[in-house]
């Protein structure tokens, strides 16, 4: 379970069509640039974000993304909440699975996402949709 | 619509990624460079993504599928200028960029161009993947 932290900054962006991924991850860069995390974090968390925004197009036809700046501990970071209403996922545990796909895809995106970010936390229920939260943390 | 322009030089097309990508003009990207490469009989592909901050696996496999379309048609690929932070996102990412050669810029992929065309032709590189 992903701790609770300090909210600074909120807002959110709806991810409907391919062509709102790549304002969606420009935003993201510029509220990590906005808190000094350092290039190859960035990059990290924006691939990430790109692979979660990509899988919330392809399986759940869009959804929401809460962009949030954060602390904790001293620590200010980044973290991304995506939610769909989609057709959830059966098994959370198999779709993390290096090379698993059901979209006819490399299988990279879910499990590769979790390992570009700092925390990772899934929900789904078949049916009703799916949510992820990523934190990155400007230093992590 | 909006397009990449695709370049030729000689034997090679050259792209210039400036703007990032999304799906639709990725894909055409893609479909415009092997239908320009068959039309033309270029033997070489040369793409620069210098400009470009992120690769994730859908535009990973862009590149990959590029590289393999390509090379059915007898074009080699090579893809330069990718950015380190890039490359190590792609590592932890996971992601094999398959089928396709890198050079660090422009300059060193028009040589490995040439070299893996004159490699095919002399068929004195029996290495060559």
């Amino acid at each position: 379970m992903i701790k609770t932290a300090i909210l600074l900054a909120t807002e959110h962006m709806s991810i409907l069509r391919e062509e709102d991924v790549v304002p969606f991850r420009y935003r993201v860069k510029e509220c990590a640039a906005g808190i000094k995390m350092g290039l190859v974090n960035q990059t990290y968390l924006i691939t990430a974000a790109s692979e979660l925004a990509r899988n919330m197009l392809k399986y759940a036809d869009g959804g929401i993304v809460l962009i949030e700046t954060i602390e904790r501990d001293g620590e200010t970071g980044i973290r991304l909440m995506f939610k769909d209403q989609g057709p959830g996922i059966e098994d959370v545990g198999l779709a993390l699975k290096d090379g698993f796909s059901t979209g006819g895809s490399l299988g990279v995106g879910l499990p590769g996402a979790k390992r570009l970010v700092n925390e990772f936390e899934i929900a789904s229920e078949p049916g009703k949709g799916t949510s992820v939260t990523i934190i990155r943390w400007a230093n992590g | 619509m909006e397009r990449i322009p695709i370049l030729r030089m000689g034997q090679f097309l050259l792209v210039t990624i400036q703007i990032d990508l999304y799906d639709r003009l990725a894909l055409d990207l893609a479909a415009d460079l092997v239908k320009t490469a068959s039309k033309t009989g270029a033997r070489g592909i040369l793409i620069d993504i210098s400009a470009v901050d992120i690769v994730d696996s859908f535009m990973g496999r862009i590149l990959s599928n590029i590289g393999a379309m390509a090379k059915l048609i007898a074009a080699e690929t090579v893809v330069v200028g990718m950015q380190p932070a890039v490359a190590i996102t792609l590592v932890e990412l996971g992601l094999p960029l398959n089928g396709i050669h890198t050079a660090l810029n422009v300059e060193k992929g028009m040589a490995l161009l040439r070299s893996k065309i004159a490699g095919i032709a002399g068929e004195t590189d029996p290495n060559n993947d």
